[in-house]
C-alpha cells in the first residue's frame, strides 16, 4: 500500500531542505557579519540595527526558512530514530510548536509598533 | 536450527566511525542544538529590545562563563552544520564523491569549523 502522504512527498522535503539551505548559507553569515561589525553597542545603538525595515523583513524571511529547514530535518530525525507512532506524531507537534510560535514571537518583536514609533 | 553465531560489535571501545561518518553525525547533533537555541534566541532578542533595563540584563549575562560557553558551543554548532551542510551540497552535486575526496573534505569541514571555534574561544576569554 502506497503511504497516503503521496509517493513524491520525499522529493518535495528534500528540494525544500536544499533551497532552504542555499538561503541560509547566504543570509546568515551576512546577518552574522552586520550585528557582529556594530559590536560593543548600547542600547540606542542596539535598538537602531534594527530600525531600517528592510533589515527586519529579511531577519524575518530567514528565520521563516530556518523554520522550514528544521522541520524537514527535525522529522527525518524522529523518522530515524523514534519508532512508536504516537511518541514520533507527539514529537513532531512539539517541534512544529516550537518553530511556529518562535517565528511569531519574532515577527511581534520587530513589528512591534511601540518599538519603533520612537526611532 | 540454530541461528549463525554473527559478530555483533556493540563494544564501543572497538567500534570507529569513519571520519565523513562523524561529520554526519555531528550534522545532526549541531542540527538539534540550533533548533534549541532557536527559541531562546528569539526570547533573548525579545527582552534585548524590550527596553534599557532588559538590554543591560541580557548584556550582563554575556560576560558570565557558563553563558559564554555555552554561545561557543552554539558557534561550533553553526560553523560545523555550515561547513557539513555546503559539503551536502557538493555531495548532491556530485562533485567529490570518490572515498579520498569525501574523507579529504570530511576532515576539511572538522578542521574549518574547529578553527572558527578556536578563533571566537580566543574572542571571549583572552
Amino acid at each position: 500500500m502506497k503511504s497516503a502522504s503521496g509517493a513524491h512527498s520525499g522529493t518535495g522535503s528534500w528540494l525544500l531542505q536544499r533551497a532552504t539551505a542555499v538561503l541560509l548559507a547566504l543570509a546568515l553569515p551576512g546577518l552574522a557579519i552586520y550585528f557582529l561589525t556594530a559590536l560593543p553597542v548600547d542600547f540606542a545603538g542596539w535598538q537602531a540595527l534594527f530600525a531600517p525595515q528592510g533589515l527586519r523583513v529579511l531577519l524575518l524571511l530567514t528565520t521563516a526558512a530556518l523554520a522550514l529547514h528544521a522541520w524537514v530535518g527535525m522529522r527525518d530525525i524522529f523518522m530515524d530514530y523514534v519508532r512508536p507512532t504516537g511518541l514520533r506524531l507527539g514529537l513532531y507537534l512539539v517541534v512544529i510548536v516550537v518553530l511556529v510560535g518562535s517565528v511569531a514571537w519574532l515577527a511581534a518583536t520587530l513589528f512591534n509598533p511601540a518599538l519603533w514609533s520612537a526611532a | 536450527m540454530k541461528p549463525i553465531a554473527r559478530p555483533v560489535h556493540l563494544d564501543l571501545l572497538r567500534i570507529h566511525l569513519p571520519v565523513t561518518g562523524w561529520v554526519s553525525i555531528l550534522h545532526r547533533v549541531s542540527g538539534v542544538l540550533l533548533f534549541l537555541a532557536l527559541p531562546i534566541g528569539v526570547w533573548a532578542l525579545s527582552v534585548s529590545l524590550s527596553g534599557e533595563a532588559g538590554f543591560r540584563q541580557l548584556s550582563d549575562c554575556t560576560t558570565l562563563f557558563a553563558i559564554r560557553i555555552a554561545l561557543l558551543g552554539l558557534t561550533w554548532a553553526f560553523a560545523h552544520h555550515l561547513f557539513a551542510g555546503l559539503r551536502h551540497l557538493m555531495l548532491d552535486a556530485h562533485l567529490g564523491t570518490n572515498l579520498c575526496r569525501a574523507r579529504q573534505s570530511s576532515a576539511a569541514v572538522l578542521a574549518a569549523s574547529g578553527a572558527v571555534t578556536i578563533l571566537v574561544a580566543w574572542r571571549l576569554f583572552a
